[in-house]
């Protein structure tokens, strides 16, 4: 499955809790601009497995999937669930009790969470149920 | 799916015959009689004077989606207004209505207020059961604070009409990850004694939102345990399983069991294996939309358990 994690080399100290180790200190500034991607859709070239240490990852929910379905980020990176599709979707947890909770999420709308603490999350769509994926933080 | 009426039955007489012919349409005609669906002329009802079963007709409706303003339908409460005086205007009127879920798209109390506005326009009272839509913002409450009088637990409940005992089901929450609708420990244990007191003999209709039987596994459609609720039902001479949320019309029989799944009032869905998901078919003709969403009439003849289940679109 192709990745279609698009990410944003944004300039460190966003959120709180970022691991030190997973800073980089000569990746450059923010600026608008094909250059400064690590990767996209864009450029063909997928980041490896998944994995990221930017601090904003985006899941696309399209077509009744989780887009990636299995996701590796690092603490404290913000995930963020974008629906593209014509039908509600939700990204709810499947723990109890829930972690996380996006609520209906119409056309366009999304939902954002941030992963401070290392585990394996395994969420749903409460609509449709055989909608799955996980966010493994590590 | 529209077939023609087939030729008369013998219980039907002429003037019943044509009268039916006026509303229904291109709808589908089905009669259950002793577990076997046949496609047969829906016999009119009669004086019902006396006797232990009157004769009577209800009616489901499913799928409302009120708050869905997209294609193919960017205005569900218009085509839910026709088909409410479609019901007003059948030759029976109804003794009563069950919607079986999904009255709103996204359970917000505006879809809520909306649908109950509209619907408030039926001349018969409504009986409910939630869609998994329905239940989608704070979980049951909403639909609960609206719904809710009357029922137990999660919003099940049963009541008889003309010696048939109808039962309400709701499988739409606390679904599983990977999982299909769940009925759960509760109701069922709750089924289990509210079927207790009657007889084999005692016509049962469950009505409730998702498919009781695995109709398509990868989209959900069916429910986890049904089988326990099935078992249950299994010891009477007639059952007819209503229910909606794949906005189609698909029917099973299994011993004494019918199984009859309803349009939506909103928009189709595609057939199991025709669409890559079960979202909305949104290249559906404005002039078509009307022959994809119906009601579903069930009338009971005087002969104990059969039931006439006619299928008719807005068309």
């Amino acid at each position: 499955m192709t990745t279609t994690i698009r990410t944003r080399a944004m300039c460190l100290l966003l959120l709180g809790g970022l691991s030190a180790s997973c800073r980089n200190p000569e990746w450059p500034a923010p600026d608008p601009g094909p250059a400064n991607y690590m990767a996209g859709p864009e450029s063909g070239t997928p980041l490896v497995a998944g994995f990221s240490n930017a601090s904003d990852v985006q899941v696309r929910i399209e077509d009744f999937k989780f887009e990636p379905s299995r996701l590796t980020v690092s603490p404290g990176t913000k995930v963020t669930w974008v629906n593209k599709d014509g039908e509600p979707h939700s990204a709810t947890s499947s723990e109890k009790p829930k972690r996380f909770d996006s609520g209906a999420l119409d056309s366009d709308k999304s939902y954002s969470f941030t992963f401070a603490e290392p585990g394996s999350y395994s969420y749903f769509c409460k609509l449709h149920p055989h909608m799955t994926g996980v966010v493994e933080v590590r | 799916m529209n077939k023609d009426q087939e030729s008369l039955g013998d219980r039907m007489d002429r003037r019943g015959f044509l009268e039916c012919a006026a509303w229904a349409g291109t709808g589908l005609l089905w009669t259950v009689s002793g577990g076997i669906l046949s496609s047969r002329a829906f016999g009119q009802e009669g004086t019902g004077k006396g006797g232990a079963r009157a004769e009577f007709t209800f009616v489901q409706i499913s799928d409302t989606h009120f708050g869905f303003s997209k294609e193919p339908n960017k205005d569900p409460a218009a085509t839910v207004q026709e088909a409410i005086r479609k019901v007003n205007a059948l030759p029976s009127a109804p003794a009563f209505v069950l919607h079986t879920g999904d009255i709103t798209h996204l359970a917000k109390p505006a879809e809520f207020d909306a649908a109950a506005q509209v619907l408030k326009g039926l001349r018969a009272d409504v009986h409910y059961v939630p869609g998994e839509h329905d239940v989608l913002s704070d979980e049951t409450k909403p639909y609960l604070e609206r719904y809710g009088k009357g029922t137990k637990g999660l919003g099940w409940k049963s009541f008889d009409h003309g010696g048939i005992h109808f039962v309400g089901l709701v499988n739409v929450v606390n679904l599983r990850p990977s999982g299909l609708g769940y009925l759960g420990a509760e109701q069922l244990e709750w089924l289990k004694k509210d079927l207790e007191p009657h007889s084999d003999s005692t016509p049962v209709v469950v009505y409730t939102h998702m498919p009781l039987w695995t109709i398509h596994e990868k989209w959900g459609w069916g429910t986890d345990d049904s089988e326990q609720a099935l078992t249950l039902l299994r010891r009477f001479g007639s059952v007819t399983v209503l229910n909606g949320h794949i906005h189609q019309i698909m029917q099973k029989v299994e011993g004494n069991i019918t199984f009859h799944t309803a349009r939506s009032l909103a928009f189709p869905q595609p057939k199991p294996g025709e669409a890559s998901n079960p979202g909305p078919m949104k290249n559906v003709p404005a002039d078509k939309l009307r022959e994809m969403l119906g009601i579903t009439s069930v009338g009971v003849v005087s002969n104990p358990g059969t039931l006439a289940v006619i299928d008719s679109t807005l068309a």
